[in-house]
């Protein structure tokens, strides 16, 4: 079936199965960005924004994205450079397989919360898994960079 | 070097591939597929044992975009190791590629390769399996010379002799005493004795276990997987599949996360047949379900501690038993079991006698392998959680007990020369080892003079602290070999190829660190590849809390050999003795003139007496210096549901010189939460008919960023002389004392010890009705 939504601000018409998730179809689409963790929603790892929302993209069906606009970490390579910074500067980023989830909700985090409460973060984050890092330094990470943007928007 | 004139080493430095991972690039294995690759799927046994009576793969085989089926019937029958491990193998030689037994719910019956995913699993359906059904064997405390025999084939051995008694159901046995333990113990004023249990924890890691394939221009395999041992691997699979050894080549990408889980093998024989049958690329990814239901799991284990000791505190003799369960085939269960013994009972080592040894059984559960701790977190919580209750009879503090017997600098324990891993140990005497101040410090830092044994904080809210110590090693020591090459670049900058094998704890930026600091440079300056078996040098892989101190070693050594080669090379040019050469990382000094090395690679590399300058060198241990540390636990239970939470978890751990203080704090945090989650949350599950139930991320559940709020971590001032700049390893301690802690610290809240794990409200409210 044809399918036609934007992706990374770009329209495309894409020809899919009735059953194909988005995740698999991005891959196919060369947006490797996109990882398979777990395959039903509840891992994070996949995770892109729909319409500006971080979304599971293992569990949305391609079908579901006609018309919407579908953001992955490749358009927000800024964002994700930025926030890698203070991941980095924490030593919250280990093997990195998460990494590109924590990229979109921490930046879909810091645009709909202006000033999220630690319980905010917490609730904003807990879709998405780390084995890695015992998430206390990504938590230090993920503030550090909220109160950066913060600054910037008083600015 | 003192740690004051270090630049790079110690210093807070940020992970060469943090970025690269965040911003998207395809850098893990599955990005590195051909195109068109064959689409590899399993099918799996839906029983926990049977014979495969017949197996029809016509139909699928017919199907329509199916490129090959194997089966037992149609792939080598050669008995391996999967394990992952040196030679001669200490693990027992069990398994074959396909078998025409099945051994659990999610064993290996036939594979598929086709020209989808789709096609794929179709083809799976259409596979006709006819199987007789066996007696499976599902509890592991009566394995042990069960009627039903798990391995009842031939063609299986052991590589030396460890015990290994197939037909009893035995895959290992160790034992072994210094002194007499029975007398000791007998002349004792007091002894407790203490059993519990842990469970087959699950790796857990984001990546799922993947693989593919494809034929180079030279024709030769080419696997990209996701492995902590590359080059054990290469040596395995092409021993195996009887293929020359360099017609393979196995590049491991960026991992994603690995824990152990990922030093055996998974998918890389079946890409490897597929694509030498069919000539085409091929790849496969386990589903999160094959992660949790078809690789490998924690060790579960029942162990009993029998302590004695005098009144004065002075803990006289230590009898430690333990069963082990390694599942349906043998992957680590020597190894793993030993280390029970010797990376946790030298903690008191002042005993008179001590004693070890058990069996390592089969069963017909999902296979046990090599986890973060390998057998020290499962010895360190019933050898802990025991201390506090002798601490209870003596009326000692748990601290001062500890602080009285435990392991001192300078000091040595005769269990380091009996014991290795699946062979004789190496003797050693802790040139370094802060335990003491670790202890101190730890229980300044949680407030435990405040807050032990508990605090009422509400009508029924309690807050209570408990802790635990614990060590671990650094390699392998006389097994383990890592090897770097440095080579100069034309403009002055270096390129690092390391065999270790970077799998997300860092130790490319950790290798990268210690060449920069050697060669008095920027970490920008160093170009660091890791683990590729044709272009890297060999090294045995992420294994045993091994690449800071063997890996880094190494590295150390090929670093100083490159300077005494441009020294050498400077001298030449300034027409001056080696000796009169002053180099700081940027400009050759002689008496009269000085050059730059950018300017020195130029001229070797363009003109004159032309040539690259390239070094390798090799490392492996004499000794395991052990890391140490104190783990302390603030918990908060509600005394009405026993519902409780982690306040903060405070860890003080003496690994040498962190190189990378911000990644030491990583694994050290990453530990204590995955040692969390074993200990509270992480419940496994099997049916009656021995189907794993808890196999997806729903059904086990790991730590999120809701359970934990606070971790605090610090590093003892400590140096180990063996070490690269005095560093030990980080990445196995952190995991050790969590079960321990949070036992001992649900015990001072509420008084009941709960003995298997994981520790829900349910066994509390159990055991406190239990207890009236």
């Amino acid at each position: 079936m044809e399918v036609r939504f934007v992706l990374n601000r770009t329209e495309v018409v894409l020809n899919v199965r009735p059953d194909e998730y988005l995740a698999e179809t991005l891959r196919n689409q060369g947006v490797l960005s996109v990882h398979i963790g777990c395959n039903e929603s509840n891992c994070g790892t996949c995770t892109v924004l729909i319409n500006g929302k971080p979304s599971m993209s293992c569990s949305v069906l391609t079908a579901q994205v006609y018309g919407k606009t579908v953001t992955t970490v490749e358009d927000i390579q800024e964002e994700a450079n930025k926030i890698a910074d203070y991941f980095s500067d924490e030593g919250a980023d280990q093997c990195g397989f998460c990494l590109v989830g924590f990229a979109l909700v921490v930046h879909a985090l810091a645009l709909e919360y202006p000033n999220p409460t630690d319980e905010e973060i917490k609730n904003y984050l807990v879709g998405n898994l780390c084995r890695c890092s015992g998430y206390h330094a990504q938590m230090e990470a993920v503030k550090k960079y909220l109160a950066e943007v913060k600054k910037h928007a008083k600015k | 070097m003192p740690k004051s004139n270090l630049k790079v080493v110690n210093k807070k430095t940020r992970s060469v591939d943090g970025h690269a991972e965040m911003m998207g690039r395809p850098v893990y294995t599955d990005d590195y597929a051909a195109h068109g690759s064959l689409v590899c799927r399993m099918l799996r046994s839906p029983h926990a044992f049977a014979h495969i009576k017949n197996i029809d793969t016509s139909k699928a085989e017919a199907l329509n975009g199916v490129k090959c089926v194997l089966t037992y019937k149609n792939v080598p029958h050669v008995a391996m190791s999967r394990a992952g491990q040196g030679a001669p193998a200490p693990s027992p030689i069990d398994k074959f590629i396909l078998d025409e037994y099945v051994r659990y719910v999610g064993d290996e019956v036939a594979l598929v390769a086709a020209i989808d995913e789709q096609i794929a699993e179709d083809a799976l359906k259409l596979i006709e399996v006819e199987y007789e059904l066996l007696e499976p064997v599902l509890d592991y405390k009566t394995a042990y010379q069960n009627k039903n025999v798990i391995h009842p084939e031939d063609g299986i051995s052991q590589a030396f002799e460890m015990g290994f008694r197939p037909k009893e159901n035995v895959a290992a046995t160790y034992e072994m005493e210094i002194g007499n333990v029975e007398k000791v113990l007998s002349e004792c004023d007091v002894v407790i004795e203490h059993t519990a249990e842990s469970q087959a924890q699950a790796h857990a890691m984001m990546e799922p276990h993947c693989s593919n394939a494809h034929l180079d221009d030279h024709d030769r395999l080419v696997i990209y997987t996701c492995t902590q041992t590359p080059f054990h691997m290469r040596r395995i699979l092409t021993k195996t599949l009887n293929l020359p050894l360099n017609k393979v080549r196995i590049i491991k990408p960026r991992v994603g996360g690995g824990f152990g889980g990922k030093q055996a093998f998974h998918c890389e024989f079946f890409v490897a047949l597929v694509t030498l049958r069919t000539g085409l690329p091929s790849r496969m990814s386990y589903t999160r379900e094959e992660v949790f239901s078809s690789s490998y799991t924690r060790h579960p284990m029942m162990i009993s501690m029998k302590i004695g000791a005098n009144k004065d505190g002075v803990i006289k003799a230590i009898d430690c038993r333990a069963l082990s369960d390694t599942g349906a085939y043998g992957e680590h269960a020597l190894t793993v079991f030993m280390i029970v013994g010797s990376k946790v009972l030298p903690l008191y080592n002042k005993v008179e006698a001590v004693k070890f040894g058990g069996r390592v059984v089969y069963t017909n559960h999902v296979p046990a392998g090599a986890f973060r701790g390998y057998g020290a977190i499962q010895g360190n919580y019933v050898l802990e959680t025991a201390i506090d209750i002798l601490a209870e009879k003596l009326h000692i503090s748990p601290i001062e007990l500890r602080m009285k017997n435990s392991m001192k600098e300078g000091e040595t324990s005769p269990i380091f020369e009996i014991m290795g891993e699946g062979t004789k140990g190496t003797p050693m005497i802790m040139e370094s080892c802060k335990l003491p101040y670790c202890i101190e410090r730890g229980a300044e830092l949680i407030g435990w003079d405040k807050k032990y044994p508990r605090i009422q904080v509400g009508p029924h809210t309690i807050r209570s602290v408990g802790m635990a110590i614990a060590m671990q090693g650094s390699g392998i020591p006389l097994m383990d070999m890592g090897s770097s090459s440095i080579k100069l670049n034309d403009d002055g900058t270096y390129v690092v190829t390391s065999g270790a094998t970077d799998i997300g704890q860092g130790s490319d930026t950790v290798i990268t660190q210690i060449v920069a600091e050697e060669l008095m440079t920027t970490v920008d300056k160093v170009t660091i590849y890791s683990s590729d078996t044709d272009l890297t040098p060999f090294d045995v892989g992420a294994y045993a809390s091994s690449t800071t101190y063997i890996s880094g070693n190494a590295a150390l050594k090929a670093a100083q050999k490159m300077k005494e080669r441009l020294i050498k090379e400077a001298a030449r040019v300034l027409d001056a003795a080696e000796e009169d050469i002053e180099f700081d990382g940027l400009t050759f000094k002689a008496k009269n003139n000085e050059i730059t090395l950018p300017d020195l690679a130029r001229q070797i590399t363009y003109s004159k007496e032309m040539k690259q300058i390239a070094v390798t060198e090799s490392y492996f241990g004499h000794v395991s210096p052990p890391p140490f540390m104190a783990g302390y636990a603030e918990i908060e239970i509600d005394t009405e549901t026993y519902e409780y939470k982690l306040i903060d978890y405070v860890s003080v751990v003496d690994c040498g010189t962190t190189i990378n203080p911000m990644l030491a704090k990583g694994q050290v945090e990453g530990g204590i939460v995955q040692g969390y989650g074993m200990a509270s949350t992480e419940a496994v599950l099997y049916n009656s008919h021995g189907k794993l139930l808890s196999n997806s991320f729903s059904s086990y559940h790991i730590p999120t960023h809701k359970e934990i709020t606070k971790l605090t971590t610090e590093f003892a001032d400590s140096y180990d002389p063996t070490g690269p700049f005095g560093a030990k390893s980080v990445g196995e301690i952190g995991i050790d004392t969590p079960p321990a802690v949070l036992c001992n610290a649900i015990y001072n809240a509420v008084g009941v010890r709960i003995n298997d794990l994981p520790i829900t409200p349910e066994k509390i409210m159990r055991a406190i009705k239990e207890q009236k």
